[in-house]
């Protein structure tokens, strides 16, 4: 495994976040995080940089070969371009590994998401489950998720106002975070009186579509010094993927998550990540999935049993906690910008770093992880160590 | 027909690490490369083909560049092992065109721009007549030229187990086939296909434990144009002269008309043949037409261009067909490609391929020390 501090983020751009981006194109979504990224480098991507990566699936983009509509926008014509069909910290790591292969010495990785175009969201992952043993069933992707939370809270011993927990505290988080749209004051009372989707899960605890798009500018260690901004170092990164077959599943594991950490950590250097570590951004597509990912990464401190319900509860993943967790507001604050989620979650934690985060700026937190899930009906994700 | 892309994916996998006389354990990350979903009606497809690609529990992702998969698959696979992140890294590359009926070409409607192009009706027969027509024009190419290469390709896939067009036809064959597009003929086109296929890549120290004779990447090279078409002048592929210079600075090659010794390119079309090796710098713009004639392209000629049958002969399986080039490249430097193994002695080969809205080109160079 190569060593730390290899590959650094060197430049950020975020789009207007926004769950309804009328007035845009995602082509203009696009070329505005990419305007505002390569400022932050200062660079002109049309000569600076030796490979793009875009992060995108075809059926949210309503294209077939949606890489074709990639290159223009982000200054990548007639330029080395990729698309990576996974989430923008996979994309992340193919840039990682472009870097270190010798491929280029800035690399540019972009994702987004244009979720309101999409009629019907839950249609669409239902055609990500198997054509013959799968759909048959009649299985709406909600209904897995509610099943999958009814097995991990019972192999954890979590509860409902656990999960409910999370959401009053992510949306709360959101509320400071000027870039979140989905901030409110929920207490875990009216969370577990409100509405359920597909039992035990409720409508309050399911993240919310939104729209943006996210570029990042990556830059060897011998480049990274060049730049005005501090660097952010991807100290590990890692990924993983468990069975495609709803049958194989197993539920409340998160299997993704504990073996790209796994890597991650190895790669970092990290033995004991809930006290080397200052803040986490963690997948929160659903409430209690942000419970599974602590358990999964181990946060919650040398023990074996899944204390993240109680670590939650207690106050210690504030962001005045042990170790804030999501205090971007997370996915149910800030939404869910399909592959382009953990991308999103990726630039609050370099602003963070940075010491950029104005409102929710954390004390001078020095190392952090960034951890993904690629949503139903998958069990891939993805997981990253930042440090400054 | 029956195999489901799974299967497809398991089979080509299962074969190249028999090849390589390992087994999965011995993977430590897994790339896929397909085509769009679109044929599937999977979302997220290369989730869906995870398990029979070998995926199951490893680091997994799929890359996707169009038509241009195939030959990429393998070259994302390069740099999972040259990053030092992966010491085994296996590349599949799947297409199963025919759960789309009646006809795969539906899949691509969709890839055209939803408010100025799609209600037009294009299709890809409609703009690739476009290109072949412009690259007439500009360079004073005549119908006849281009169909040697279907004769050629279909011929040299007589020898290919795998192909699906084989056959020997004359120019004249080609020439008296139905009008597509006009100038585009059924026998200028390659078939839609199901297929898969399959290739390991592992670091230098891994492979002095499995080979006597292992094929190096020598360089790679991918490259997209504008998503703007209409803009652009058609006669010359600009975005593959850089692919292709990317990866020859990568090997070394200065003069890759005398250096490559072998080459697969994208032949989904009998002009892209022709295209393809003026993009590639084997001949001046305008002049593949001539080499094609004088015999060099032969398999026995002074540059064997896809000797294994390419697309229009073997089939076009789009990710799958672009692997199965570089699984030829690879069988070739080998000395294992049986009766389509090339009469000279080939140390470097290529293998190209080309995809988007005629807009992207992926290469691999090979060699054999």
């Amino acid at each position: 495994m190569p060593s730390r501090k290899k590959v650094a983020i060197v430049g950020v751009g975020i789009s207007d976040l926004d769950p309804l981006t009328a007035g845009y194109s995602t082509k203009e979504l696009m070329f505005q995080a990419a305007k505002r990224a390569y400022s932050d480098a200062d660079i002109d991507a049309r000569s600076d940089v030796g490979s793009f990566i875009c992060c995108a699936e075809d059926f949210w983009e309503g294209i077939s070969i949606t890489d074709e509509y990639a290159p223009d926008q982000i200054g990548a014509k007639l330029r080395p371009l990729l698309t990576v069909s996974g989430d923008g910290l996979l994309g992340l790591a193919h840039g990682y590994m472009h870097i270190l292969a010798g491929v280029s010495d800035i690399v540019v990785v972009e994702s987004h998401s244009k979720l309101s175009d999409v009629v019907s969201k839950q249609l669409v992952e239902e055609l990500g489950y198997d054509p013959t043993y799968g759909r048959p069933k009649g299985v709406g992707s909600m209904y897995l998720a509610g099943m999958e939370m009814r097995r991990y809270l019972h192999e954890s011993g979590n509860t409902e106002e656990d999960s409910a927990a999370v959401v009053t505290k992510n949306k709360n988080n959101a509320l400071r975070n000027p870039r979140a749209s989905y901030g409110s004051k929920i207490s875990i009372k009216e969370v577990l009186e409100s509405e359920e989707v597909a039992s035990p899960l409720k409508k309050v605890e399911v993240s919310d579509s939104c729209d943006g798009s996210v570029v990042m500018v990556l830059a060897s260690a011998r480049q990274a010094p060049k730049f005005t901004e501090g660097p952010v170092w991807i100290d590990g990164i890692s990924w993983f993927s468990d069975s495609p077959n709803l049958e194989e599943m197993d539920l409340g594991q998160a299997a993704y998550a504990s073996y790209s950490a796994m890597e991650a950590y190895e790669m970092a250097g990290i033995t004991r990540p809930s006290s080397q570590l200052d803040f986490a951004e963690l997948d929160d597509t659903f409430a209690y999935k942000e419970l599974e990912h602590i358990d999964s990464l181990g946060l919650t401190g040398p023990t074996k049993k899944k204390k993240s319900g109680q670590f939650v509860s207690s106050g210690k993943a504030d962001p005045d906690g042990a170790l804030p967790i999501n205090v971007s507001g997370g996915s149910l604050g800030m939404g869910y910008f399909v592959e382009a989620t953990s991308l999103v979650r990726a630039h609050e934690a370099v602003l963070q770093l940075r010491g950029q985060a104005g409102s929710i700026q954390l004390s001078n937190p020095r190392k952090c992880v960034v951890q993904s899930w690629r949503g139903i009906p998958t069990q891939t994700g993805v997981t990253a160590i930042f440090s400054k | 027909m029956l195999e489901t892309g799974k299967e497809l994916s398991f089979e080509a996998a299962r074969m190249a690490l028999d090849s390589a006389g390992i087994e999965r354990k011995d993977v430590d990350s897994v790339v896929l490369g397909s085509a769009p979903d679109a044929f599937d009606g999977v979302h997220m497809k290369g989730e869906y083909l995870l398990d029979g690609a070998g995926g199951y529990k490893r680091r997994y992702s799929r890359v996707f560049v169009g038509g241009a998969t195939g030959v990429f698959t393998p070259i994302s696979a390069w740099w999972h092992v040259a990053s030092g992140l992966s010491d085994v890294c296996l590349a599949v590359a799947e297409e199963k065109m025919s759960p789309l009926q009646p006809h795969p070409q539906y899949a691509f409607w969709s890839i055209f721009d939803h408010t100025i192009e799609r209600p037009l009706g294009v299709t890809l027969l409609w703009i690739f007549a476009l290109e072949m027509r412009r690259y007439m024009a500009a360079y004073g190419i005549k119908e006849e030229e281009i169909a040697r290469v279907a004769v050629k390709n279909k011929s040299n896939a007589l020898d290919h187990p795998c192909a699906q067009l084989p056959a020997k036809i004359t120019v004249q064959d080609v020439m008296n086939s139905e009008p597509m597009v006009w100038p585009v003929k059924r026998l200028d086109v390659s078939p839609p296909s199901d297929g898969a296929a399959a290739v390991v890549l592992c670091s230098e120290e891994f492979a002095r434990k499995v080979t006597k004779e292992p094929v190096r990447v020598a360089g790679c090279g991918w490259n997209i144009d504008s998503t703007y078409w209409t803009d652009r002048d058609l006669c010359y592929p600009q975005y593959l002269e850089n692919a292709g210079k990317m990866a020859y600075r990568m090997a070394g090659i200065e003069n890759p008309r005398k250096e490559i010794d072998i080459a697969e390119v994208y032949d989904p079309f009998d002009y892209k043949e022709l295209h393809h090796m003026e993009g590639l710098q084997f001949a001046k713009k305008g002049e593949a037409a001539k080499m094609t004639a004088s015999g060099i392209t032969e398999r026995n000629g002074e540059l064997p261009i896809n000797p294994s049958g390419g697309l229009l002969g073997v089939g076009n399986p789009i990710a799958a067909a672009g692997m199965m080039k570089v699984c030829e490249i690879y069988f070739q430097l080998t000395n294992q490609a049986g009766r389509r193994q090339v009469r000279k002695t080939v140390h470097t080969g290529l293998a190209q391929a080309w995809g988007d809205l005629m807009q992207y080109s992926s290469v691999l160079v090979m060699n054999r020390r």
